[in-house]
């Protein structure tokens, strides 16, 4: 299916999709450093296994950035 | 209105020929106030700025002490500042950028028993702290005390921003809930970061804070915007208010703020090392 990732159209070849096979196929290294969005609503991490992705779904990860006043 | 001197009338001429700032903008900026949390690598940058623009009070929050490595990106302290609480050197600095201003320094930890009652006196907040659980506490103080706020993050060449109006827009934690696990959180001598990555996401949370104040232009509300540094790629991810929100959405499950345990990276990688020697 076509979906789109971060803002670029990707074709994942999945019948069907999960937030969390998503997050395996797209080799997301620490998944708890991500807040995944998809279509403007936040995904709680509890539905990662039964959310599903569609066609033409927009999913974004949001990355956990701290930094600032790091010594 | 008030009388600007000849010498105002100079120092922020600049300011003053925009149309959407003015001198009217300009009187915003000199009786307005802005409270820094953090005085590193995001702190820095925005405090400079903002008092060089006039803000008339800024506060500013850090409990450390200027470390030699501080210096590569935390561009208010000096070398001769090292070992000086960074508060200080922070207020120094911007004082003789700009004489006039009041500052007010804080040098102690955030925590819920004292957040609020700080950041009350302020119109607006810039969070440039280290730590995730930080983070949360100032987002959800501000929504609690509704005064906007400007959230900062950075990361090796990356950097995340957005500006939070309590009750209009989304919140940090509408995004991204509660703090990461503390082992999942790379500590800053593992992931470093390019100096000037904080100069570039410190600047443009000043820069949201001017516009807030004088009412130029448009928030970067209900927006994430990111950047890499090594391709300088920006992008803008729409964020919407999250009515299931556990601080801002309709059924509030916080209501009240609490002290998570601390997970700096400092404490992280100390805790490794297995003593606990305040740094």
């Amino acid at each position: 299916m076509r979906i789109i990732i971060n803002g670029e159209a990707e074709e994942i070849n999945e019948a069907e999709l999960t937030v969390s096979r998503l997050l395996n196929i797209k080799n997301i290294e620490s998944p708890d450093m991500v807040s995944v969005q998809v279509n403007d609503t936040i995904v709680d991490r509890a539905d990662y296994d039964h959310k599903q992705i569609s066609q033409d779904d927009e999913v974004e990860f949001l990355y956990f950035m701290g930094g600032g006043a790091c010594s | 209105m008030r009388d600007f001197s000849t010498e105002e009338l100079d120092r922020y001429s600049r300011h003053i020929l925009l149309s959407d700032v003015g001198v009217e903008g300009q009187e915003k900026l000199l009786s307005a106030r802005v409270l820094i949390i953090g005085a590193g690598g995001l702190g820095c940058p925005a405090a400079l700025y903002l008092a060089a623009a006039g803000v008339g009070k800024i506060g500013i929050v850090d409990n450390d002490v200027v470390e030699i490595s501080n210096l590569q990106r935390q561009i208010a302290h000096f070398t001769y500042d090292i070992g000086r609480s960074k508060v200080e050197s922070a207020r120094d600095k911007m004082l003789q950028i700009n004489p006039g201003l009041n500052i007010e320094t804080y040098q102690l930890f955030l925590q819920a028993a004292n957040i609020r009652e700080i950041i009350r006196d302020y119109d607006f907040v810039i969070d440039g702290t280290d730590n995730f659980p930080t983070k949360f506490l100032v987002n959800d103080a501000c929504v609690m005390e509704n005064i906007p706020l400007s959230h900062g993050g950075i990361l090796r060449f990356d950097g995340q921003t957005m500006t939070i109006v309590p009750g209009e827009s989304s919140c940090y934690r509408c995004s991204f809930r509660s703090p990461p696990p503390p082992d999942a959180v790379p500590t800053c001598s593992q992931a470093g970061v390019l100096g000037a990555i904080a100069g570039m996401l410190g600047t443009i949370q000043a820069a949201e804070a001017l516009k807030f104040i004088t009412g130029a232009g448009s928030l970067l509300t209900n927006t994430l915007l990111t950047f890499n540094a090594k391709t300088m790629a920006f992008r803008k991810i729409n964020l919407k208010k999250q009515d299931d929100c556990p601080v801002c959405g309709s059924k509030p499950t916080i209501t009240e703020l609490t002290d998570a345990e601390q997970t700096t990276c400092d404490l992280k990688q100390l805790k490794k090392d297995g003593n606990y020697v305040a740094e």
